[in-house]
């Protein structure tokens, strides 16, 4: 039995270890129509205590990848190429390519829930309909511990209560439709850290809540990651949230991450013009009443019909033809926490 | 001149139980909510999900019929009480008051062709004419802002915002003098919204149409609405202009509402106000403020009196016992 997890993790890992290291990568869907590249050459690296936040439109592959690294993508998905490091036991473990596992693999296995758990984007999906919560968090700490029965009741009792549910010895008997929506969201972080794990993959955690509902949900989840050296990585389109939560940004178009960086450059400084026409045109609370929105023109394209060259060249204020429509920039590093991939900055052009 | 007048409106669903569906209780969806519209305006109604607003909406389109309250309409020069008329006497009524719907992939007929979606309203009301109609279709899509080219296509054929487009063109198809716009942005793209928000006020510009705009997203209030109008639990907690609500709120629930919502600026330390526990159960409310439980200004008289929407500043309306000695903290 992992130690009660109200109190600081003993053995915690130095804020900043590196704990997931993305490396290019690749996953598609082959259908007979195309190929829909979900994932088109993603690289990133996630911290210990620190929060990765991956933002985007909607298809832009922000689920894939975190399904990509967690070795669960539906077929026909398939990882085509790319490097998925993680160092287990919160760093101190020797490095494993999870890209090369096999999903079904016992050390695959042995590496869900226990080192990276996911809480999923809609949560009634995720639960079953026919056990109580606590039976489903019970299975979850038995399936990667020798704990007794009465032992994983216990825990899965002190989850609730961690996680915020109030009179979780009663909640642990119901089933997850007796609960409101942010109690169901709660469930289910309680679920994901029952083994304690070292990475936690949000996807959309709080999309389905109301405002109120969402700021318990995002306390709860930085007050966790405080008390467990979590890395998280946290994956929505809302740009308010990433401002608020994370410490490092990547941000999708069609598969690719456009740029990535420390949030506070993402936000004062963006490099990419699809990030700055996103930073324009996202409504602000702090806004002058009634005052209209940059647009950014035209809509996401098809993933089948992907327009040649960079991926965002139909609807870019800058750009440059016989450029930008001829070939598909590459990855500008400006620092090691710093990239863009435009020809504005290089892109190989 | 007010468009429209809604007054002390209530919306009671029966609960039904066991096998001869007995009415075992009820859902005060709507209870007891008043506001009016201005021509020309937009009036945001928000609050978090389940509070009533869209049963406000069906009921003012008469969707549903209400349970008790006045609905008044202007129209053609006279004044009618929509919660009490008939719904034969309805008819010529119903063309002034159109609805844009949240979902745009399901709210548009999927065997239709975008001019037979757009002209169907128009035919009903009899536009015999196919010319005439294709005529009027043509000047509809170029209000929203599509190619005429579009016409013959199947909605299938268009993004999530080209889609919505056609709802709007279609609720502007009979000269409404109020739109009913129900979370008309929020399925929509980052990208994509600004674009719809932007048509929407554009077109209110240019044709003078008054919005009744449905949201959960303060964000896109602010960039919308002249006043808003704030419900918890099926009451009206707070109505007052756009600058004023945001800066300032007077109620204790606008003010965590305002508090919760993230600021897209990581320079911002948001000191957010976290609300205990969850929104009220409208078959089961608290007594007295339904915000009560989890108000942090609550004295003892909130748990037992109901508090009373009032003026207590010019065009401001609250409904707290303590609206008038509470310093409360808004945004900017
Ligand atoms: N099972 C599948 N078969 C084929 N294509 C798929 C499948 N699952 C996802 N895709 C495609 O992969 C791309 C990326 O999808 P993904 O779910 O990662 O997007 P997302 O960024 O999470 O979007 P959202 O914000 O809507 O959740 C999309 O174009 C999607 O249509
Ligand atoms: N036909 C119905 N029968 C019974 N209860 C209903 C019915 N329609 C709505 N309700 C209940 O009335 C209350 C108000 O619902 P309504 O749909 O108006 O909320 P809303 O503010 O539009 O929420 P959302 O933001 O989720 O759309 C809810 O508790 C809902 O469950
Ligand atoms: S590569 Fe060209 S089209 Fe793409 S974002 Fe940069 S400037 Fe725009
Ligand atoms: S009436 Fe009382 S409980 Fe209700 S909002 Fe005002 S102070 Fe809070
Ligand atoms: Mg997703
Ligand atoms: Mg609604």
């Amino acid at each position: 039995m992992p130690p009660t997890l109200m109190a600081e993790r003993a053995a915690a890992p130095a804020a900043g270890t590196p704990i997931l290291s993305v490396r290019g990568l690749k996953t598609y869907f082959r259908a007979d129509d195309g190929v829909v590249r979900a994932v088109d050459g993603v690289s990133f690296d996630v911290r210990a205590g620190r929060t990765l936040g991956i933002v985007g439109e909607s298809g832009c592959g922000k689920s894939i990848t975190a399904r990509s690294i967690l070795g669960i993508v539906d077929r026909p998905g398939k990882i085509e190429a790319g490097e998925v490091w993680l160092t287990p036991g919160g760093g101190t473990g020797a490095p494993i390519d999870l890209a090369k596992l096999a999903s079904d693999s016992a050390e695959m296995r042995a590496i869900r829930g226990k080192e990276i758990a996911l809480v999923f984007q809609e949560p009634m999906s995720s639960f079953s309909h026919y056990y109580t919560v606590g039976n489903q968090i019970m299975e979850a700490i038995r399936l990667h511990s020798d704990a007794t029965k009465q032992q994983a009741h216990a825990r899965a009792v002190e989850l609730l209560r961690l996680v915020g549910v109030p009179k979780p010895e009663r909640r642990v008997d119901e089933y997850p439709f007796q609960l409101s929506g942010g109690l169901r969201q709660r469930v289910m972080i309680a679920m994901a850290l029952a083994c304690d794990p070292h990475v936690l993959i949000a996807d959309e955690p709080t999309t389905a809540l109301d405002v109120t509902t969402q700021a318990q949900i995002l306390d709860l989840m930085r007050e966790l990651q405080a008390k467990r050296a979590l890395a998280l990585i946290l994956i929505t389109h809302d740009m308010g949230v990433i401002a608020e939560m994370a410490d490092d940004v990547v941000v999708m178009y069609l598969g690719r991450v456009v740029e990535r960086g420390p949030v506070d450059a993402i936000f004062h400084d963006p490099k990419h013009p699809y990030t700055q026409a996103l930073l324009r045109s996202i409504p602000s609370i702090m806004a002058t009443p009634r005052t209209k929105l940059a647009t950014i023109s035209g809509s996401i394209p098809h993933p089948l019909n992907r327009p040649t060259g960079c991926p965002f060249h139909p609807r870019c204020p800058d750009f440059k033809p016989g450029v930008c429509d001829k070939a598909e920039p590459a990855t500008t590093v400006i620092d090691d926490r710093r990239e863009v991939a435009c020809f504005l900055y290089g892109g190989g052009a | 001149m007010n468009v429209l007048e809604v007054v002390n409106l209530r919306k009671y669903f029966p609960i039904r139980k066991g096998l001869l569906r007995r009415i075992a209780g009820q859902v005060r969806a709507v209870d007891g909510v008043s506001f009016h519209i201005k021509k020309g305006e937009t009036l945001a109604l928000v609050g978090e999900s389940g509070c009533g607003k869209t049963t406000v909406s069906r009921c003012i389109l008469r969707a549903l019929p209400p349970s008790e309250g006045e609905i008044r309409f202007a129209v053609d020069g006279k004044v009618v009480d929509l919660a009490k008329l008939p719904k034969r006497a309805l008819r010529p009524y119903r063309r002034h008051i159109q609805m844009v719907f949240q979902d745009p992939f399901s709210s548009l007929n999927p065997r239709m062709v975008i001019a037979d979606i757009i002209g169907e309203p128009l035919l009903i009301n009899g536009m015999r004419s196919g010319e005439e109609r294709r005529k009027r279709v043509k000047e509809l899509l170029d209000m929203v802002q599509l190619p005429a080219a579009y016409m013959n296509r199947f909605p299938h054929a268009f993004s999530g915002g080209q889609r919505q487009r056609v709802g709007i063109a279609r609720a502007l198809a009979l000269h409404p003098s109020l739109i009913v716009a129900d979370e008309p942005v929020s399925a929509l793209d980052v990208s994509v919204q600004a674009q719809i928000l932007n048509l929407l006020l554009d077109l209110q510009d240019r044709l003078g149409l008054t919005y009744l705009f449905v949201a959960h997203d303060l964000s896109v209030v602010k960039h919308v609405s002249d006043r808003v109008a704030v419900m918890y639990v099926g009451r009206m907690v707070e109505i007052a202009g756009t600058a004023d609500i945001f800066a300032r709120p007077r109620h204790p629930y606008t003010e965590a509402l305002l508090s919760a919502v993230p600021k897209p600026d990581p320079r911002l330390k948001s000191e957010r106000i976290i609300l205990e526990r969850d929104v009220a159960d409208p078959a089961n409310p608290p007594p007295g403020c339904h915000f009560h439980p989890r108000c942090r200004y609550a004295v003892e008289r909130c748990k037992v009196d109901t508090p009373a929407l009032q003026e207590v500043e010019p065009n401001r309306w609250v409904s707290c016992h303590r609206a008038h000695e509470l310093m409360l903290r808004g945004v900017q």
